[in-house]
């Protein structure tokens, strides 16, 4: 193997860690800065699990547990969609996946700024305490809705309107802080410290995914700040920024002239770019799950790049249609319609591309592959109940009832964590050595894959019949029947269910820490750079003395005439291991009979 | 190397196997500080979109925009100024001017925040204050917030600095320097923008 | 192999579970059929969609499964097959946006001649407002708002004397002809919805929206809150009574003008009648 000096690409100052405080609290290294990211979003995730269970509870029983009065059911809503979205998702595919896999994927020693990295996670983890504490102060955490729509989220009539809208406002500015710290870092990293012959045409599509996902955050999170610092203004200093003259309780309120949509117009043009940052991160790691497992190139890499930097794009000038009832001017409709179901084309083309790259490959069924076959099927069926609500005059009658709440949760609920679950059966051996438990891994994937399913794909027909979101009870509803209340029963087992079965997948990662196969270095036979580290788990500066030089695009599986299936990116060509020398080889081309009658276009 | 490029094809290979470096032309911090520039941006670009579209509203009274704001832009100007003497001199290796302009840079930089303190002070004793109007709100926030990212810009200016007093070697500080005075610059140019819109309306 | 048994059982059952749902659309009361039309479409192209998708998946996984002796193909790209498969759905994204634009043009105009009638939220209560006699709703502002004139009435505005307020949950409107149903908030969003009306618009404080139907069913319809608004958000609660043109002048003529409720403070005969 041939190697170059380190000098080729500008050096990493690396902060040499001594002691255990430096090594694993303080460290500046970005592999335990991504386990840091990880397991801290894990644990604030657990709470937003068992925040929605509880939900599940009151809606499948009504008033059998007493414990859930309509407050505490209010601020379970807040609390579990804003963890979910921004402290868990957001921060373990930017924080914990984009941390340990780009400068691995990409042949560098550490991010570029290893000291702003470690600050990252650590104001990350301060706006996670700060968020916490909104169930010690007095009130509660806010009741608001993950929204936060004002005037409603610092008015009286709200639960948490004196104190717990407040800390969150300040845990999401402190995030917004955290992220763009890392942010840059990432953006940074895959643009400047990429080893030799690391083009960014030959990057895996996760890098992709996470490089693009972590440009919209840096362009959208402003948006966010900006909505919440007014709105705190709003409540501490009585500005009237988003707030008009209101008579709240039978009492005038010293507010006046303000405009509540403006901060739905602010708020999603943050939030719709928010979907796509969660989405996009996962776009890319399943493609590459699909890639490795199927021992064969992704299809239609380029396509592939083009669709995530197109959707990234799109996704800025999609936002108001979150708002097609909000009583904004209605011939906006018409623009955001269009953008919206525009997207759809780019979407849909992965998809395609996703269920190509099975066709004609050699495919491994074990748990990663299971998880990202899981999330094609979950992710074209939320993909597919958003032409529904994209399209604005479909929107109004399903706005605001359980058809909307199952399209975003199959959309970016579960097909996202199938993702992750996916992701870390996949890195697991990586970053500890040890492969995780297969049958556990199974069981964990049958329950949650199945389990899912059987809690959303109904739900999308409560949605049909009217039910609305947001209800803490449906009492004495004429056209709600009562086979409904038995159906968001079944809902509620099935959620009891697969809440539960996570407690398998905790075990899973603790039990194989210890006790888990040795890994070795490369265990799935994959491409990509993170799996040719000379020690396993890589050492810290990654590479031993020598940077990996790069030979080929990630995508080298099952190349026609190579000794093996799979050729890594940094194996120089050989007689053994070809570079492809015509263009086209698809089966189309050749045999345009095959394959034509059952692709799934239309 | 563009994303038309076909990554597989042995002749692409040829050509990539050969690339090294950066994608950009460019020191890994100021490329930190490009993409940083573009968030700063957005968040002022949407500050003002907010601005203008409260603005549309009825109660919206505009306030007497305070003497002393054209004052601290003088400052703002002439802070930006020095700093780019002190890049020029780090080019040259003039270690003292660099200190200089620095130190220049610097002080008129606390100016200028002094300043915008003294307006506010200004407006409160007119009576101006945050609750009574949007125009008010907007104003105090808007100008906090600039001043935020200038105290921000002081807090890399205090490094920089502190390692030229401490005698490092001018080469050694060019890139710190030459980044604080990019960043100089481009507040002063968002603070043009702001001033624009607020004396405006 | 399971993995292949299930997609399969996924796209059947969901199909199966689609055709045989007892849960669907409440009768439409209302003009905006289309609406319920549009949906059947959508679900017919979005639903072959679907299960294309899933069995295509199901049958590359058994057809292309792990075999020790067997390699995959090398496939980077297939322009012609990418260009097809982007030209086929955008015609198909195409088919579903052209209609559901018409219609929202539908929307968006409110007919000439339209009734119009008020709909005030608060918190956690409906009220309503006709405009009476002279057909005109008088100009009214949240400033105004006192005990005495929950509806925020401007006392000037000869408009207003004969607007006939309904504080009460329960409002009727007569069959067959368009209503403008215009949105007003005395304090936080909230959203006036009836299902089988279809339609839904949110309720600002600070500006008035609106909406448009043609009530088509009579009927007693559960009124709901459907933009969270508060603790009380699901208590938020009314009636909409659809009847005919008579019967409904005779339920309005029970209700007091503006005008009359002025000059006595105590209670002419509406009553303080509150959702919950």
């Amino acid at each position: 193997m041939v190697y170059v000096p380190p000098q080729e690409v500008e050096d990493v100052h690396l902060h040499d860690p001594d002691t255990f405080m430096t090594k694993y609290i303080w460290s500046q290294d970005h592999k335990v800065i991504a386990v840091q990211y990880s397991l801290t979003a894990i644990a604030v995730g657990l709470v937003a699990l068992v925040l929605s269970l509880m939900m599940r509870l009151q809606l499948g029983w009504p008033g059998v547990f007493d414990f859930i009065d309509p407050e505490s059911y209010y601020q379970f809503v807040t609390m579990h969609g804003m963890i979910m979205v921004i402290y868990l998702l957001t921060a373990l595919f930017l924080g914990g996946f984009g941390n340990y896999l780009i400068p691995l994927m990409l042949g560098a020693r550490d991010m570029v700024f290893p000291f702003l990295n470690m600050l990252s996670y650590w104001v990350y983890l301060l706006s996670v305490i700060v968020l916490m504490s909104s169930y010690f102060v007095p009130g509660g955490p806010t009741g608001a809705g993950w929204t936060l729509y004002p005037p409603q989220a610092i008015l009286q009539g709200t639960p948490g309107a004196d104190w717990g809208i407040v800390t969150m406002l300040a845990s999401l500015a402190l995030f917004i802080v955290a992220f763009t710290m890392g942010g840059l870092n990432y953006v940074t990293t895959v643009l400047q410290a990429r080893t030799r012959g690391m083009t960014l045409m030959r990057m895996p599509l996760s890098i992709w995914g996470i490089f693009v996902a972590t440009i919209l955050g840096l362009l959208a999170f402003p948006a966010l700040l900006v909505s919440a610092v007014m709105l705190l203004l709003d409540k501490l200093v009585g500005t009237s920024f988003f707030m008009p003259a209101i008579v709240s309780m039978g009492e005038q309120l010293d507010y006046s002239g303000g405009s509540p949509i403006l901060f739905q117009h602010l708020f999603w043009f943050f939030g719709h770019p928010e979907v796509y940052i969660v989405a996009l991160p996962a776009f890319g790691l399943v493609s590459d799950l699909l890639s490795t497992h199927a021992r064969k190139n992704i299809f239609g890499y380029r396509m592939m790049v083009w669709a995530i930097v197109a959707i990234g794009g799109l996704s800025f000038v999609v936002w108001a249609h979150h708002m097609y009832v909000s009583g904004m001017n209605p011939y906006f409709g018409f623009f955001f319609a269009t953008t919206t179901l525009i997207i759809a084309v780019p979407t849909a083309l992965k998809v395609y591309n996703w269920t190509l790259t099975l066709w004609r490959g050699n495919i491994r069924l074990n748990v990663p592959m299971l998880f990202a076959i899981g999330f094609i099927v979950t992710f074209t069926n939320g993909g597919l109940t958003g032409l529904f609500l994209g399209n604005v005059i479909v929107d109004i009658p399903l706005s605001d009832t359980y058809f909307v709440v199952a399209h975003f949760h199959m959309v970016m609920g579960v097909s996202p964590i199938m993702v992750v679950f996916g992701s870390i059966y996949h890195w697991y051996p990586k970053v500890t050595g040890r492969m995780l438990d297969d049958r556990l891994g199974r069981f964990h994937f049958w329950v949650t894959f199945l389990g899912t399913y059987a809690i959303y794909f109904p739900m999308h027909y409560l949605g049909f019949i009217g039910v609305p979101r947001r209800y803490y009870a449906y009492e004495d509803f004429d056209f709600i029947p009562e086979s409904a209340i038995t159906l968001n029963e079944n809902i509620s087992i099935a959620a009891l269910v697969v809440g539960a079965v996570q407690l398998v997948f905790l075990y899973n990662l603790v039990i194989s820490y210890r006790r888990g196969k040795l890994a070795g270095s490369n265990p799935w036979e994959a491409t990509t750079l993170e799996w040719q580290t000379p020690q396993t788990p890589p050492a810290h500066g990654n590479w031993g003395d020598t940077l990996p030089v790069v030979y080929r695009w990630a995508y080298d599986y099952s190349v026609p005439g190579a000794a093996k299936d799979f050729l890594p990116q940094n194996q120089p060509p050989s007689d053994d291991a070809p570079v492809q020398e015509e263009d086209n080889l698809g089966f189309d081309s050749t045999d345009p009979a095959s394959g034509g009658g059952t692709r799934e276009d239309a | 190397m563009s994303i038309l490029d076909k990554p597989w094809m042995a002749e692409r290979s040829a050509i990539d196997n050969a690339v090294s470096g950066g994608s950009l032309n460019f020191p890994k911090a100021r490329v930190a500080l490009i993409f940083l520039m573009a968030v700063i941006t957005v968040l002022f670009m949407l500050f003002s979109v907010a601005y203008k579209m409260r603005m549309e509203l009825a109660d919206w009274r505009a306030l007497a925009d305070p003497s002393v704001l054209w004052i601290n832009t003088g400052f703002l100007i002439l802070s930006s100024v020095a700093m780019q003497w002190a890049v020029s001199s780090a080019r040259k290796g003039k270690a003292e001017n660099v200190k200089l302009g620095m130190a220049l840079g610097g002080a008129f930089a606390l100016a200028f925040l002094i300043g915008q303190y003294m307006a506010w002070l200004q407006l409160r004793a007119a009576g101006f204050y945050a609750a009574g109007n949007p125009a008010n709100a907007f104003f105090y926030l808007i100008t906090a917030m600039h001043g935020l990212h200038m105290l921000g810009g002081l807090v890399a200016w205090t490094r920089s600095t502190a390692r030229l007093w401490r005698g490092n070697d001018v080469a050694d500080v060019k890139l710190g320097v030459e980044l604080c005075a990019t960043y100089w610059h481009f507040l002063l140019v968002v603070w043009l923008g702001l001033f624009a819109m607020l004396i405006s309306t | 192999m399971a993995i292949v048994i299930v997609l399969v059982l996924m796209a059947v059952g969901s199909v199966l579970f689609h055709i045989w749902t007892p849960w669907w659309f409440t009768e439409v009361a209302s003009n905006w059929g289309a609406i319920d039309e549009l949906i059947v479409f959508t679900f017919a192209i979005t639903g072959f969609v679907f299960v294309a998708v899933v069995l295509f998946t199901a049958y590359a996984i058994y057809k292309f499964r792990y075999k020790e002796d067997r390699r995959a193909d090398y496939e980077p790209e297939n322009k012609k097959l990418e260009f097809w498969l982007t030209v086929v759905t955008a015609i198909g994204v195409m088919a579903l946006l052209a209609p559901g634009l018409a219609v929202w043009a539908d929307f968006v105009t409110v007919p000439e001649g339209a009734e119009e009638f008020e709909v005030v939220g608060e918190q956690w209560n409906w009220t309503f407002r006709f405009p009476g006699a002279d057909g005109k709703l008088g100009t009214a502002d949240v400033a105004n708002i006192t005990y005495d004139n929950p509806f925020g009435m401007n006392a000037d505005d000869p408009n207003g004397q004969d607007d006939v307020l309904i504080e009460d949950y329960e409002v009727h409107l007569p069959i067959g002809s368009p209503i403008k149903v215009l949105l007003r908030s005395k304090d936080v969003l909230h959203d006036f919805w009836v299902p089988q009306f279809r339609a839904k618009m949110d309720l600002v404080p600070g500006l008035e929206s609106h909406f448009w139907f043609t009530p088509t069913r009579e009927g007693t319809f559960d009124l709901l809150c459907a933009e969270l608004c508060g603790v009380g958000h699901y208590t938020m609660r009314g009636k909409v009574t659809i009847e005919s043109e008579e019967a409904f002048k005779a339920w309005l003529a029970a209700y007091p003008t503006y005008a009359e409720t002025v000059p006595a403070p105590s209670d002419t005969g509406g009553g303080a009648a509150s959702g919950q």
